[in-house]
């Protein structure tokens, strides 16, 4: 018998072709935000009204991820400069996109004609957050119909994002959600976190969202 | 749910050092694990016991340490275990920490014949 030293990371590589994506994003000067959240907390929604404030002033791509249909795509095609929908459902990892699902729907995207790569992960707060795609920034949304314990629930997907977005925030009045409490939470797991509320449907605090993705597409250009 | 594919990369990982080495037989896969990555334990060994027939890992045994989570203070630097959610230092009550360990994932050592 002989033991043979390893050490070698089992996501290796994952991140390795998420740094590949990260450096083809950078060379197109494209700036890749992973969009993250469970189902129907409002990610297609958020999409839809991001492109919307912004389209004059960036062209905006997405990458849909789904286990399966493409009602999503459909939502979007209309008003993005490109889609591209990734089915999960025959794939090692059905619950999150990877890296490698990236790689193969960048080279589906007119990367010059591109500024923002939206990428809309699969409706889960637990996979998304072990593989790392090659954004740039993440975001994660909790809807108030969801509850205020999502943080208790699923801590780690709340450490590593850049925005925690609580969206529905229209539905306060009606639902026993404890707004302070749930921006402890997340203030406790991460306190560099821009926690922003808003609402979908109404635009209530959409335009802080838009002028918050604005100022990351201009610093990503200036190579910051 | 998310554990097919890294168990698949567990097993490639060990075939290759193990044909690196020559050997004929892979008997333990040492991996070392955190309590706060996303994976679970019997997760990885079910997709594990299909993986590993027709290998020469097929009669391995996969050993599991699992690493406590450890946040450490960036204001003081204090290491500290996390209580719930509310990660703030005991120390200073400082709430800008970082994880120090418990996201681990790897692939420690193999034994061979």
């Amino acid at each position: 018998m002989k033991k043979i030293e390893v050490i070698q990371n089992v996501l290796e590589a994952n991140e390795a072709i998420a740094r590949r994506n990260r450096e083809l994003l950078e060379k197109h000067g494209i700036l890749g935000i992973n969009v993250m959240s469970g189902p129907g907390a409002g990610k297609t929604s958020l999409i839809l009204q991001t492109i919307a404030g912004l389209r004059d002033r960036l062209n905006v791509a997405v990458i849909e991820g789904d286990v399966a249909s493409t009602v999503d795509a459909e939502k979007v095609q209309d008003e993005a400069r490109a889609v591209v929908q990734i089915n999960t459902r025959n794939m090692p990892e059905s619950c999150s996109l990877t890296a490698a699902m990236i790689e193969s729907a960048l080279k589906e995207l007119p990367l010059d004609e591109v500024d923002l790569v939206l990428i809309e992960n699969i409706g889960n707060l637990i996979c998304p957050s072990e593989f790392a795609l090659g954004e740039h920034r993440r975001v994660v949304i909790s809807s108030l119909p969801e509850g205020d314990d999502k943080t208790a629930k699923y801590p780690l997907i709340f450490v590593d994002a850049d925005v925690v977005i609580v969206n529905k925030i229209d539905l306060l009045p009606y639902l026993d959600f404890d707004l302070a409490a749930f921006r402890e939470a997340v203030r406790g797991l991460n306190s560099e976190a821009l926690v922003l509320q808003l609402s979908c449907k109404t635009g209530q605090g959409v335009e802080e969202w838009r002028s918050w993705v604005l100022e990351q597409a201009s610093l990503n250009r200036s190579g910051r | 749910m998310h554990e097919l594919g890294i168990t698949e990369n567990i097993v490639d990982i060990a075939l290759a050092k193990a044909g690196e080495a020559q050997a004929t037989r892979i008997t333990q896969i040492n991996l070392v694990i955190g309590e706060l990555s996303g994976f679970v334990p019997d997760c990885i060994q079910f997709y594990f016991d299909s993986f590993k027939e027709e290998t020469i890992a097929q009669q391995a045994v996969l050993h599991f340490e699992v690493v406590p989570a450890q946040l450490r203070c960036r204001d003081c630097a204090a290491l500290f275990m996390p209580q719930d959610t509310m990660w703030s230092c005991p120390e200073c009550l400082s709430q800008s920490v970082e994880i120090a360990r418990g996201r681990e994932l790897y692939v420690e050592s193999i034994e061979v014949e």
